[in-house]
């Protein structure tokens, strides 16, 4: 595996101000992206993993969240951390791009879409209007939409959500990008326009060789194209290994849980669906042991007083969970049934 | 055995009128039968008609065309009185827990509104019958008095479901009732609904787009494009051999959970998007999109037939006659 690493991220904090307290969103947590690698950030709503990756780019209003004093975002040896807003802007767009959620909602519906292509590229690449709307016409007819010299003409509202996606990833990677933050970019899509979607932002993937960091909560998605898989929950890393290793080595009970709670369609019907009992804790008062020792069915007594520590299981591959500590009794997740898992 | 019909949905269509000219046909001429006890899968990509088809067989909207019979009684254009009766047999989950309940009711009276409605029950029957469906549900007995905005999503669909039990309804149709959930609650709530099919005899109509747990919870399933009901058969059948085109593509595009498995697994990959319903042409619906379009399909309509036993496809490629 190539180790270059594009971005390293240490001991991310992110906090909320609220009238009701401190929200602690992201509890201290390290991760890296190599170059040219799919990771994927995995969690359920409220774990951190949006507010992780706009943490990156800097884009959160600040007040009221405040990214801590000791964090560094490192891309190209330079902490992201330390830079004044004007620096910030040269960095969005051009080196780190992002795709959100929604396509309805993040284009601009009073411009049209060749001029929202082409505004990147006369900001960061200094080029005249009328040379950054042909490149534009190359971006649209790289990310599949027919019919571009017409399209570049047409407001976001004559597009459909599939095809304002795609616009999306254009404008993300108008400027050719080395990381490219993609935050549930298929969530609001049919599965038919979701399966199209994937397949273009792994073929341009390969195509330009950009790292990207795909947010979700559709373990189906990162199956089909993650590399490395990092799981979150209550905003901290539990576990991160190759895509393989947490599907089919998983370590951590959270992993379990996740991973059995959702069918397939090789499962037997009208079977009972594994459960995982109550809520995720109140990042307002977050646990001081283990934030998953409330719901965690094979709890100890340590669980619920000291946070473990990162266990490596191999060289990719950790998670954070008492019951890989060397005194802890042996469990395994006996419930996995993974039909490719068979095999290993 | 021999199962009982208790919905026949016959030719049923609704269609929207929007302007002078334009006509939205969001249910075009379907027909299916539900049997008591099982649950009917509905599935189908967004704006492909399938919550207006449960919403029309409730009663909510009015048919265009087409009949809903009820155990043998129509639903629509029934008197008011006929009406009130169909909806202590007849009731229906919403998609949006956040939505669905009123923010200034408490939970006790959002699940007994049903209750007074019919003159059920009152005085202290009534706060028993609240406890009794609290605990049906999983929630605490003390969350009668509280705030709908003070629970999470999953406790408001638990909500939800308490308030359609409230009636002893025999049938449910169940509008996308964990798509707003995360995973882990998915899981909870599709139990409940499982365990309480079998203790209470209930029959579900499940529409969702999300196929793997529509084939989880359901004894057959129907697939809805641009109005129409492309294929019906059992959940098994359908899944393991899918005949319709479009069937097909679907289910190759669900991502499952499983890497080695789903990154060999052949993909279908529909060209284009779903055509808008506004702009009706002649033929097969999905003939814009289909791999294997014949001449026969951009001209003549195909009518849902059975192919199999219990196995029904609208498709040319099955019928040659």
């Amino acid at each position: 595996m190539n180790d270059n690493k594009v971005l390293e991220v240490k001991n991310l904090r992110v906090t909320f101000k609220t009238y009701a307290g401190l929200v602690q969103a992201v509890r201290g947590i390290d991760f890296h992206l190599n170059a040219g690698e799919t990771l994927a950030i995995v969690g359920e709503s409220g774990c951190g993993k949006t507010v992780t990756s706009k943490a990156i780019l800097r884009i959160l209003p600040s007040p009221p969240s405040e990214i801590s004093k000791d964090t560094q975002i490192l891309v190209d040896g330079v902490d992201l951390t330390n830079l004044s807003d004007r620096e910030m802007i040269k960095i969005r767009g051009s080196k780190i791009s992002m795709i959100f959620q929604d396509p309805m909602t993040s284009l601009n519906p009073t411009m049209k879409i060749g001029l929202q292509i082409a505004e990147s590229i006369v900001i960061h690449q200094k080029k005249s209007k009328a040379e950054a709307l042909l490149m534009a016409r190359d971006l649209i007819e790289m990310v599949g939409i027919p019919n571009a010299d017409a399209r570049l003409k047409q407001y976001p509202h004559e597009f459909s959500g599939g095809m304002r996606q795609r616009v999306m990833i254009a404008i993300a990677l108008a400027c050719n990008p080395k990381i490219l933050i993609a935050d549930e970019p298929t969530t609001a899509l049919d599965v038919t326009i979701q399966a199209q979607i994937m397949k273009l932002m792994k073929a341009l993937q390969k195509k330009l060789s950009t790292a990207i960091i795909l947010v979700t909560h559709d373990l189906g998605v990162v199956a089909e194209v993650a590399d490395r898989i990092q799981v979150m929950y209550a905003g901290v890393i539990v576990e991160t290994g190759l895509c393989e290793d947490i599907f089919y080595r998983p370590k951590h009970p959270y992993t379990w849980a996740l991973l059995n709670s959702v069918p397939r369609l090789s499962t037997d019907n009208k079977a009972q669906l594994y459960a995982l009992a109550g809520t995720p804790p109140d990042l307002l008062n977050p646990p001081t042991g283990c934030a998953f020792a409330a719901r965690c069915e094979y709890c100890m007594q340590i669980c619920r007083v000291q946070a473990p520590e990162h266990a490596q299981v191999t060289e990719h591959h950790r998670a954070s969970c008492w019951l890989l500590h060397a005194d802890a009794p042996p469990i395994t997740n006996s419930s996995v049934h993974v039909k490719g898992g068979a095999t290993c | 055995m021999l199962k009982e019909k208790l919905i026949v949905v016959d030719s049923l269509s609704k269609h929207f009128k929007l302007g002078k000219h334009t006509t939205l046909k969001a249910v075009d001429d379907v027909s299916f039968d539900i049997y008591k006890g099982e649950t009917l899968g509905l599935v189908g990509e967004s704006g492909c008609g399938k919550t207006t088809c449960g919403r029309t067989i409730m009663g909510l909207y009015q048919a265009s065309a087409g009949n809903v019979t009820y155990q043998g009684k129509g639903v629509h254009n029934v008197s008011s009185k006929e009406k009130l009766a169909l909806t202590k047999k007849m009731q229906i989950i919403f998609q949006d827990p956040y939505a669905a309940l009123n923010p200034r009711m408490t939970v006790g009276d959002i699940i007994c509104e049903g209750i007074d409605i019919h003159k059920m029950y009152t005085g202290e029957k009534r706060a028993q019958r609240t406890r009794q469906l609290l605990d049906l549900v999983g929630l605490n007995r003390e969350h009668a008095s509280r705030f709908p905005h003070e629970f999470s999503g999953g406790q408001r669909q638990r909500i939800g479901i308490a308030r359609a039990l409230a009636v002893e309804p025999e049938f449910i149709v169940c509008d996308e009732p964990i798509s707003a959930l995360d995973v882990s609650i998915q899981a909870q709530v599709v139990n409940l609904m499982i365990s309480l099919q079998k203790e209470l005899q209930l029959t579900y109509l499940f529409i969702a787009h999300d196929l793997s747990m529509v084939k989880h919870i359901s004894d057959r399933v129907g697939v809805m494009y641009l109005g129409n009901m492309v294929e019906l058969t059992t959940s098994d059948n359908l899944f393991s051999s899918p005949l319709h085109p479009y069937t097909q593509a679907l289910l190759s595009a669900i991502p499952e959970p499983d890497p080695i498995y789903s990154r060999q697994k052949a993909h279908i990959l529909l060209e284009g998007e779903i055509p808008s319903p506004l702009d009706v042409r002649s033929g097969c619906s999905f003939a814009s999109r289909c791999p294997k379009v014949i001449s026969q399909c951009h001209v003549l309509k195909p009518a849902l037939q059975p192919v199999r036993n219990g196995h029904f496809v609208a498709c040319h490629l099955y019928h040659h006659d």
